[in-house]
């Protein structure tokens, strides 16, 4: 028989063949299959290694919890590594491989592992490669080293294609009253109750189909439920996990938008990252069965009972022809009907000697029997089975698959995230959902309901305790007993090996062996906790949804305790692992932060402007022409300024509307200089200081009117400035009649700057008189008109030490105002000039920015001794000069000057004594530019002590991190026009 | 996530609003001493339970709010504007 | 950048270098180099500062070009970034370890050396005598001794208020950490970077999972659980410089408590009890100074008073302007990155 597919059973659609590819070899499914029903149905039985022993892994289950299934899908750019077969939709032309395996997994030379066991146990890595083995002999981290790059290439599980990911994502968002997580009944129930008592309900299902675990019945149709719960105006999600609970009942959901298809449209993203934001939540999870731990658990054909229930009548395959079931539970005796119907020689192991349960003589009963060890390697050839009560004798059977049911565990993940720990279940042998005082409640079986009718009250029951908590009714509701099964469970985590070393296994994928957890607790791991994270128990892909129940209760039985004595490891999102590329959506690439651009943006770019990232904005950087390089460019455009007139945008400068009666007050206290005696039509630099007396940024005021300035802030810290401001408004001088508004994007500004600006200006302006000597004094303002009837705001203030001027207009009239100002600039071999001609003007000048002001500095470490007031208090004025901020040694604003007036340096280069070149040294250059009107190269930085200290003194200027190192002169910063001559001109 | 109820805005996503800080600090006048705004400026309560505290609605309409919230479930008991005129207007909008 | 803060963090560094030796337990210390991206010729000469300074006191440090750096690590996004990737500061003896085994090395050579561990035991109360703290009440039982240190990273605040001492310069916020799915050797350093408002670090641990992180979430918080829009945020972070990473999987993240102080720096000190010394305020860089923190309250409390490296790592710097500060961000515990 070349195919496992049995006629009359399954949920998939024969008409509709897929073909696909399996490690390089094409075979067919069908349509509804998963990756994993197809290679089972074609009896592939190795598919994948194990992470650290490279044992060959099957097919374990049929969901989410797989641990053996992990494979690669896909290619190139689109290639996935650790996808679970088992979810994994099978469509035309899917292309799946074996990993973690060389050179595949049917034969993987990495399975030597496998008898180097001793060396790979839990924690053995904390032991050894510090030195030469086998005394650890050495000193340092290089011999470890040299073990790591190979233990880096055997670990891992796939691997990444290292290419960027072409895919698109979403992020989406909804809200809703409530929010059902699962289909299966419970969850359906809860949706409908909901939905006939008007709440707006979304129901999200991680499969492909409703229905939950009735998807493994035979008779089970959804068709009809899916028809009622559409009428009833649910909002159905299919494949679309909830993958965490947060905050205020919000959750993440993952939907899958075209994992499932051949060809998708490119235009659709591969998937959604949703946050809903619901009123109460309900979670009708399901839960996991278990494994049992025995000798030899691992051998690809081992598989939960269930899986292989939904493998038959979901899938139409039958996992084997002669099965063993192992259970400790009455939940596999439907199943094992079902397989023996379909045509499967079953020997049911029942751990529990006595109990009752409705026979069918088709299948042999051993009670009191527990397996003990599986024969085979690649496939199962036989199992070893023994009383419970007598492990000394066994007996084997021949099989040629083991099914295990070690009982069920509630899936209180989502519960967990919210920091609700569950409680363990005595008669149920399970953790069970402790109440959560949030909108939460668990309905079905995972609150630990065994059977159907329980769920739907559940549900019914949940919806009934959402309305109460939402305060929409007050009804009496009771949950269902959790149980239902006719005889209890009898626990069973483990069947202890006699012989030598077992490997039996409690979390599959990562290999954690039951000896594994027995020699953390002999090496004192015996927290939860240390268990984890010394064993790895619970830490592969499928974060121990099956396995840590099992090492719980080893530990537990090691420690001579009970599980909930031992406690929990709390399950952290997500449920199932989510790509980060769904977490980041659509801000990748370019997107990542937006882009702010000054209204002239596409202006300035168009008259030759290389733009340069400053925050989130854009701005010119240099406007080179021809052949120019960015250094031949800045120096022609700063001699320009010089020598006739620039214009430069400075838009990006935060702007603020302060009005108000207190306007003059609020700038008072905020400013470190005086502010009262501003009179209207007059602007002023002003410095503010954070509350411990730093300086925090600087700029301009202009007087408007009597209650009114406009004020300008660093491109840096405009947003800072603003929320500070309103601060102080809203919380701690709510006396003052002030209001703040951020005008930022509503004004356009350039800088016109050189001994040609006011000519330029004057032929800018309606009316010529007002921008003349008289009437624009340095720091005058005036609201005028540019011609064309064009409003705008004109102060001259000098960044570059030029006489210059701020225009600013609406942001509509910015290309107008450039286009105006070039054209007349021109007349003059003006130029246009970007910030590296900026930065070298105001280097020349000593004026600081933001490349000085680093949140470090003082008023008068910057030379800015005299913006502090000494006759009023301000923000920052009681704790400027606190303890050592006012020594005098400390590093204070110089110049700095080469020695040798044609050498170069950079800023970041640290300053030291002549014969003291280690350490901190005694000051730093911050910026630095050449100088077109010096000759030669210029900095701005601070020495201890200031100028008074070094003048004439020859320091040193090192810079290792560039192989430079110069010796430097200290000068004053203002290293032009000290008397500021050109700016009153 | 934290939903946080804007008097103004009605209840948003945290992510809209900016973290200040304990609320209940009493800042001292500016012309007071370095060992008051020291206090003031370095030293806080660090309450691990409810507590007063500002956001800023950023993204939002700019109001400076004073939410009482446990720092440690996240829950919220009451959000008020922090300017006491704008208390009032809610107050009397109620 | 204060004397005594590198030459600080340099011995913690050696102390790591010879980690697993004198513990006798590998705690996988690997130098496979710290590597932090700029973006802006601005950043690259704010980071030389730095550097320089850490080559004038002869530790190794050096610039990469973009030529150097795309050789190294081929699959950053050096075509398609929002910020431009333009070379990297790197110090090539720092690197990643693994941090329970740091613990547990830690704990066993302690109890080797006949130092007392209890578990799960919960400080509950404080008994003062002449001023000093005479003896701890904790959920197992009462405690004597003679001098008592706080190493509670998260709930120092806690502590220092069950000792009725007031108020501290700590703020307690939560850290997202994350950690992928395991796959082959993708990344063979630890790649920080921070730009556009964002901060972001990544490496991949032995076991092949990506571990990665970012900012605070923002809002003082005890809670050991992360919020989604820092999830969103750390996700766009690493795909803004590896955009393979988009189809790497989220395995698992949560949230730590750390202690944030008002200026970004740590505190070993004494404190206004007499007995009683403090080790807090490790923000969210405790981890790399681990052995010198541990080595320097040692010798604070043997000594009585602080080594002239933690001199100024007190609770009296704020009003006595001491600035240790690496970032300028002022007092705020929230922006100390």
């Amino acid at each position: 028989m070349k195919t496992r597919r049995i006629d009359n059973y399954g949920k998939i659609n024969r008409d509709k063949i897929l073909s696909f590819r399996w490690d390089k070899k094409n075979y067919t499914g069908f349509e509804g299959d998963t990756l994993a029903s197809a290679l089972l149905a074609n009896k592939i039985g190795i598919v994948g290694r194990s992470f650290k022993y490279h044992r060959p892994r099957g097919i374990f289950s049929s969901g989410v919890e797989e641990s053996g299934a992990l494979v690669t899908i896909g290619s190139k750019d689109r290639r996935d590594p650790n996808v679970r077969a088992t979810t994994q939709e099978l469509y035309n032309g899917l292309e799946a491989s074996g990993q973690n395996a060389f050179p595949n997994v049917n034969f993987d030379l990495a399975g030597i592992n496998n008898y180097l066991g001793r060396f790979f146990a839990a924690g053995f890595y904390y032991k050894t490669f510090m030195g030469i083995p086998p005394l650890e002999w050495g000193k340092g981290t290089a011999i470890w080293m040299f073990f790591e790059k190979f233990i880096r290439k055997a670990a891992g599980m796939g691997s990444a294609s290292g290419l960027p990911d072409p895919d698109t994502y979403e992020h989406a968002h909804d809200f809703c009253d409530l929010i059902v997580v699962g289909s299966g009944p419970s969850g359906v129930a809860a949706a409908i109750e909901a939905a006939e008592k008007k709440l707006d309900v979304i129901l999200v299902e991680q499969d492909s189909l409703i229905g939950g675990n009735q998807l493994a019945e035979n008779d089970f149709d959804n068709s009809q439920i899916k028809n009622q719960l559409e009428n009833l105006g649910i909002k159905i999600m299919t494949r679309t996990t909830a993958f965490g609970l947060y905050d205020n009942c919000v959750v993440g959901l993952l939907e899958r938008v075209t994992d499932h298809i051949s060809a998708p449209n490119l235009n659709i993203p591969r998937q959604r990252f949703w946050t809903i934001r619901a009123k109460h939540i309900i979670v009708g999870a399901g839960a996991i069965e278990r494994h049992i731990a025995f000798n030899n658990n691992d051998i690809p054909g081992v598989m939960t009972v269930n899986a292989s229930k939904h493998y038959l009548n979901r899938y139409g395959v039958l996992t084997g022809k002669r099965i063993a079931i192992a259970t400790n539970n009455d939940s596999v005796y439907e199943t094992a009907h079902q397989l023996s119907e379909a045509g499967a020689d079953i020997t049911v192991l029942d751990s529990r000697s006595n109990f009752e349960i409705e026979t069918n003589k088709n299948f042999e009963i051993r009670k009191g029997y527990v397996p003990y060890n599986i024969n085979g390697s690649k496939k199962i050839h036989s199992l070893d089975v023994s009383k419970s009560e007598n492990m000394n004798k066994y007996e084997t059977i021949n099989c040629d698959q083991v099914l295990l049911s070690g009982g069920w565990s509630p899936a209180v993940h989502l519960l967990s995230h919210r920091g609700v720990r569950p409680k363990w279940d005595y008669s149920n042998a399970c953790f069970l959902p402790s109440d959560s005082k949030e909108n939460i409640t668990m309905v079905g079986s995972s609150r630990g309901l065994w059977n159907k009718n329980d769920c739907i009250a559940s549900g019914i029951a949940g919806t009934t305790d959402a309305l109460n908590r939402l305060g929409i009714s007050k009804t009496n509701y009771f949950f269902p007993k959790p149980g239902g099964w006719k005889n209890p469970i009898q626990p069973l985590y483990e069947v202890k090996y006699k012989k030598s070393r077992s490997k039996s296994f409690v979390d599959y994928q990562h290999d954690v062996t039951t000896d594994d957890v027995r020699l953390a607790h002999r090496e004192g791991f015996i927290s939860v906790e240390h268990l984890k994270r010394y064993t790895t128990l619970g830490m592969a892909n499928d974060q121990g949804k099956m396995g840590n129940i099992i090492g719980l209760s080893l530990m537990a039985e090691l420690l001579n305790k009970e599980i909930p004595e031992v406690g929990t490891t709390v399950f952290r999102p997500p449920y199932t692992p989510v790509p980060i590329g769904a977490l980041s959506g659509r801000n990748v690439g370019k997107h990542f932060r937006p882009l702010r651009v000054t209204p002239m943006h596409q202006w300035n770019i168009d008259h030759g402007a290389k733009m340069i990232e400053v925050g989130l904005y854009q701005r010119p950087w240099y406007y080179p022409k021809e052949n120019e390089t960015l250094s031949d460019s800045y120096i022609r455009e700063a001699s320009t300024v010089r020598k006739t007139v620039g214009i430069c945008d400075v838009t990006s400068l935060g702007k603020i509307a302060i009005q108000g009666p207190d306007s003059t007050e609020f700038l008072n206290r905020i400013y470190s200089n005086g502010f009262s005696k501003l009179q209207v039509g007059k602007a002023r630099y002003g410095i503010m200081l954070r509350d411990d007396g730093i300086v925090m940024d600087d700029g301009t005021s202009w007087r408007l009117a009597e209650n009114e300035y406009f004020m300008t802030t660093s491109t840096g810290e405009a947003a800072k400035v603003m929320s500070w401001l309103e601060e102080l408004l809203q919380t701690r001088w709510t006396d003052l009649n002030v209001n703040v508004t951020s005008v930022s994007e509503q004004w356009a500004g350039v800088s016109v700057a050189g001994p040609k600006s006011r000519e330029v200006l004057n032929n800018c302006v309606d009316d010529s008189l007002v921008v003349n000597n008289n009437n624009l004094p340095f720091m005058g303002v005036t609201s005028t008109f540019l011609k064309g009837n064009i409003p705008c705001r004109i102060a001259r203030i000098s960044f570059s030490g030029e006489l210059a001027f701020e225009v600013y207009v609406k942001s509509d009239f910015a290309n107008t105002m450039m286009d105006l100002l070039w054209a007349n600039a021109k007349k003059y071999d003006g130029c246009l000039y970007g910030l590296e001609a900026l930065g070298a003007l105001r280097v020349e000048k000593g004026h600081v920015t933001a490349a000085e002001l680093d949140g470090r500095v003082t008023i008068d470490d910057a030379g800015l001794s005299k913006m502090a007031s000494t006759k009023k208090s301000y923000i920052g004025s009681a704790m400027r000069k606190r303890g050592v901020l006012k020594n005098n040694d400390r590093e204070i604003l110089v110049g700095f000057f080469p020695s040798n007036l044609k050498e170069t340096f950079n800023a970041g280069t640290i300053v030291c004594e002549k014969n003291n070149i280690k350490g901190q040294g005694i000051g730093r250059i911050t910026s630095v530019t050449y100088s077109p009107e010096l000759g030669h190269w210029i900095g701005l930085g601070f020495v201890k002590g200031g100028l008074d200290k070094w003048k004439d003194i020859i320091l040193v200027g090192a810079d290792p991190v560039r192989n430079k190192q110069m010796n430097l002169k200290v000068v004053s910063p203002h290293m032009i026009d000290p008397k500021g001559e050109r700016m009153y001109a | 996530m934290i939903r946080i109820n804007c008097p103004y805005c009605g209840e948003r996503d945290h992510s809209e609003f900016s973290y200040g800080g304990d609320a209940t600090i009493n800042y001292p006048s500016l012309d007071a001493s370095e060992k008051e705004w020291t206090e003031a400026i370095f030293f806080r309560k660090n309450i691990k339970g409810f507590q007063f505290e500002t956001w800023h609605h950023s993204n939002g309409c700019r109001m400076w709010l004073v939410v009482e919230r446990s720092t440690v479930t996240h829950e919220i008991k009451s959000v008020k504007p922090c300017h006491p005129d704008l208390q009032k207007v809610v107050e009397n909008n109620k | 950048m204060m004397p005594g803060n590198h030459e600080f963090y340099e011995h913690s560094l050696k102390l790591w270098e010879n980690l697993s030796h004198e513990l006798n337990y590998n705690v996988m210390f690997s130098q496979r180099a710290h590597v932090s991206l700029f973006h802006s010729p601005g950043a690259k000469d704010s980071v030389s500062r730095i550097y320089n300074i850490m080559r004038l006191h002869g530790t190794d440090a050096e610039l990469w070009d973009l030529k150097t750096l795309k050789k190294k690590i081929p699959h950053l996004n050096y075509h398609n970034s929002r910020f431009p990737i333009l070379g990297a500061a790197v110090q090539k003896r720092a690197g990643n370890a693994r941090h329970d085994a740091v613990a547990w090395g830690y704990a066993r050579a302690a109890d080797t050396l006949g130092v007392d561990i209890l578990q799960n035991c919960e400080v509950t109360g404080f008994t003062r005598k002449n001023g000093n703290i005479e003896s701890i009440q904790t959920s197992r039982g009462i405690i004597k001794g003679k001098k008592i240190g706080f190493a509670v990273a998260g709930n120092t605040s806690v502590l220092w208020q069950m000792a009725e001492l007031g108020n501290l310069p700590i703020e307690s916020h939560k850290l997202q950490a994350f950690v992928s799915e395991a796959v082959k050797p993708l990344l063979d350093q630890v790649v920080v970077y921070g730009v556009g408002g964002a901060h972001f670090y990544i490496s991949q641990s032995d076991k092949g999972s990506m571990v990665f992180g970012g900012d605070l979430d923002w809002y003082k918080s005890y809670a050991q659980r992360g919020n989604l829009p820092m999830v969103q945020d750390v996700a766009e972070a690493a795909m803004a410089i590896f955009p393979s990473l988009g189809r790497i999987r989220l395995l698992r993240h949560w949230a730590g408590v750390m202690d944030m102080t008002m200026d970004g720096s740590f505190f070993i000190c004494k404190t206004p009890i007499s007995n009683l010394y403090l080790n807090a305020g490790w923000n969210y860089g405790g981890f790399k100074a681990s052995p010198a923190s541990g080595w320097y309250f040692a010798d604070l409390i043997a000594n009585e008073s602080p080594h002239n490296y933690v001199q100024n790592h007190n609770l009296e710097r704020f009003e006595k302007g001491i600035n240790i500060d690496e970032r300028g961000a002022g007092p705020d515990p929230k922006l100390h990155g």
